[in-house]
Formats: structure tokens, sequence, C-alpha cells
């Protein structure tokens, strides 16, 4: 076993992490360590935590005490450093509904600073391994939630990020759906953190568990 | 970090687009001023006016107008995530502040050439005064776009937002109303146009577009903060 100055630096590394809501805690006492590579799978009944998790991680939200570290920076004081390397898949799609799938895809590989290029081949791979080429030119509005979901997968995977945080990320997709997601962010993905309601599914794809309760601390198995 | 220009572009590109496909603000912006031009044309019972009162009737006009799609500019940021995709992309957050500002400039341009047109032909003699108004109407465009894109920000957040615009933004947007008023109505006058303290108002537009913008560019990164 190497001495521990040379042991990899994990993925995610949280002790003590506390988020409040106003006067209300969301989380508290939550730690893990998560290697590179490995998946973690967040399980927890409503109102547990898990997005709120997901969100801190995912420099969307302020940890309001304990240590959070992601792919080696310190949040929320080195957040800058880490906006380009995440993936996030959350609850809403973060696509624009007045746009087409298309229009969004070239709208986030421009902000990600993707050449003009390599985005248009990135998007065409990307809407074809979902199964949503034939409707890219369509207005988001008019699509259904499982292609809205779709495209939001693409959106997640398309400036190819070190980290994928996924919360639910099989919600509204059928069988079809679900099969090619994980072609794109399945475990052969890359470090994941995965919030699920759907633990047969996705334990077996798990290197670790968190499990968060109301008002419990979070175990790690 | 994504060059600021190509971030800037892509958020313009793509409220514009938006914009053109719906038509949300637009269309309404510009059927206000002209639904008000003529409540002022039978309230004050003329057929032409002059001065001051040509200039408040303008400016007036203008600035509820520009309420409207203040109120909506970041409601697709709200509603449809825009907001976490900017957060997580690796751009300079003050971008999105300048792009809004951008857009709102473009908004205002598009209601002016319909609006002024129109409140000449309902209220002015003669068309001379315009030609020198369209550097008035350019710095309290930016003026207008720079704290209204700060306080759409700050607002769009809150179930009260269509409220807190006006509420918060008319107080702030008292100076530049004023010195815009100051700047057009010697243009406006009944005498044909003149230039009296025209340069002065205009520094007064340009002073007022450097502190807002400068203030909107500082605060903006904290603002998205959760």
């Amino acid at each position: 076993m190497p001495p521990p100055s040379e042991q990899a630096e994990p993925a995610i590394a949280v002790a003590g992490l506390r988020r409040d809501y106003g006067d209300r805690p969301a989380l508290e006492g939550v730690g893990f360590e998560l290697a590179a590579g490995a998946s973690l799978v967040v399980l927890g009944q409503n109102g547990a935590g898990k997005t709120t998790l997901l969100r801190v991680l995912a420099t969307l939200l302020r940890p309001s005490g304990g240590e959070v570290r992601v792919l080696g920076c310190s949040l929320p004081d080195e957040a800058w450093k880490l906006r380009g390397r995440i993936g996030y898949l959350g609850h809403e799609p973060l696509l624009y509904r007045d746009l087409s799938g298309r229009e969004n895809l070239r709208f986030q590989a421009r902000l990600h600073g993707m050449p003009r290029s390599a985005a248009e081949a990135r998007i065409g791979e990307l809407l074809q391994a979902v199964g949503m080429e034939r409707r890219a030119d369509e207005r988001v509005a008019e699509l259904s939630a499982g292609m809205r979901q779709r495209l939001s997968i693409c959106r997640c995977v398309l400036h190819q990020p070190e980290l994928l945080l996924l919360d639910e990320p099989d919600s509204n997709l059928d069988v079809e759906g679900r099969e090619l997601a994980r072609e794109l962010i399945g475990p052969g993905a890359g470090t994941r953190v995965v919030v699920t309601h759907d633990p047969e599914r996705h334990l077996p794809e798990a290197d670790q568990v968190l499990r968060l309760g109301i008002g419990e601390a979070a175990v790690v198995s | 970090m994504t060059p600021s220009r190509a971030a800037f572009a892509a958020i313009l590109a793509k409220d514009l687009r938006s914009e053109l496909r719906t038509l949300q603000s637009l269309p309404a912006m510009s059927l206000f001023s002209v639904t008000t031009f003529v409540i002022f044309r039978f309230g004050l019972d003329r057929t032409s006016l002059s001065g001051s009162l040509a200039a408040g009737v303008l400016w007036a006009t203008l600035l509820f107008a520009a309420v409207l799609g203040i109120n909506r500019l970041f409601v697709a940021e709200r509603e449809e995530g825009g907001f976490d995709a900017i957060r997580l992309a690796p751009i300079d957050r003050s971008v999105l502040f300048g792009a809004k500002v951008a857009a709102l400039v473009i908004y205002l341009a598009a209601l002016e050439l319909v609006a002024v047109p129109i409140f000449a032909v309902f209220f002015l003699d003669g068309a001379g005064g315009l030609g020198p108004l369209v550097a008035v109407l350019l710095l309290a465009d930016l003026g207008l776009a720079a704290t209204g894109t700060l306080i759409s920000s700050m607002a769009v957040n809150s179930r009260a937002r269509d409220l807190l615009v006006p509420l918060v933004l008319l107080p702030l947007v008292v100076p530049l109303m004023i010195a815009a008023t100051g700047a057009t109505e010697p243009l406006l006058a009944l005498s044909g146009p003149s230039y009296h303290r025209f340069g002065t108002w205009l520094m007064v537009l340009g002073l007022y577009d450097l502190i807002f913008g400068l203030v909107g560019y500082a605060v903006f990164d904290f603002l998205l903060e959760d």
C-alpha cells in the first residue's frame, strides 16, 4: 500500500457537511469519500437531502458548514475551478423550451468553449446515441418529458465532464431510453454520484452507497 | 474558461432567437406605447405638444413600456433552469449581465423604432429634433438597460417580481429620466430644436450609464449565488 502522500486524492471528499435552508437543516453531518472512477448511489426518503447534496457538489448551493472537496477543489472557495468539469443532471432539464434540442446543445457547447466543428460532431453523436436525431430540430416545448430527459442527458455529458452528478437519471425514460442512457451515463462513464429511488436498478452498479435519513446521520456502506 | 466574447455572443443570440420565435416582449412593449400615446392624445385633448410636455409624454411612455420587457428579461433563466446551466459553465458570470444589457438595449431600440415615429405623427409639428434625439435615446437606453437588468435579476426569484421591478426600478431611474427629458426638451421646442445644455445632459446620461454599468458588473456575480 503506498504511503498516504502518494495515494491518489479521492474525487470527492466530504466531512461534516451541513446545509441549512433558513433555520431548517437539510443536510447535517454528511461525510464520505469517493475514489476517482467509482460510483456512489445515494438513497433516502423524500426530503432527506439527496438533491441538496447533489447541488452542493455541483457548486449550485453553498455548504453551510463542513468540508467539501470535489476534484481537488475546496468548496465554496474554489468553485470557479470546477465549472465545466461537472456534468449535472437535475430534476429540471436545463433546456430552453423555445429553442430546439439541437439549438440548446449548441448553446451549451458555446458556453463550454467547444470549437464549432467539434461541437457539431459531438452533438450529432450524442443525439444518435439517445435516439433523438430525428426530433432534434423540434422545439423542446413540443417534446415529451422522456424526450426532454434524453436531451438533458446529452447536455449533461456534452462537454465530457470528469464527474457526473445524476439526480434520478431514469425519470420519465422508457425502457429503451434507459438502455440508451446507460451507454452515456452508466457505470462505464467515470466517476458518478447517482441519486435514485430505484435501488434495484442502481445498487448493482454501485461501488458505494450513501443512505440519507431525515434527522439522522448519513450511513455509507 | 470560455472566452467572454464567445459566451456573450452565445447568450445574446439565444435571447434574440427566443424573442423572435415567441414575440413575448417586443409586441407588448410596442402596443403599450401606442396605446399610451392614444390615451395622452385624448386625455390632454391636444394634437400638438412641445418642450417639456412633449419630452415628458415621450419618456414616461418609453419608461413604462420598458418595464414590461425588464419584467420578462430573466424569466426563461428562472423557469427553464438557465441560471443553473450558466452557473455550471466555465464562464465569467458577469458575461450574463453584459449579454442581458445588450439584449435589452436591442429591445428598447426596436421599441423606439415603432414608438418615436408614432409619437411624432401624433404630437409633433416637425421632425427637426428627431435626429439629435437618437443620441439621447441611445444613452438613456444604456442606462435603463443596465439598471433594469440589475433589478430584474434581483426580482426574478420573487413571486412578486411584477410588483418589485417597477417599485425598485422607478426610483432608481429618476436621475436618468430627469437627464433624458432635460436633453429632449430643447430638441422638441415649439420654436424648433435648440441645443441649450444638450451636451451637459448627455454627459449626465453617460455618467449614469457608467455608474450603473460598473455597479451591475461588480455585483452580478454575487447576485447569482444561491
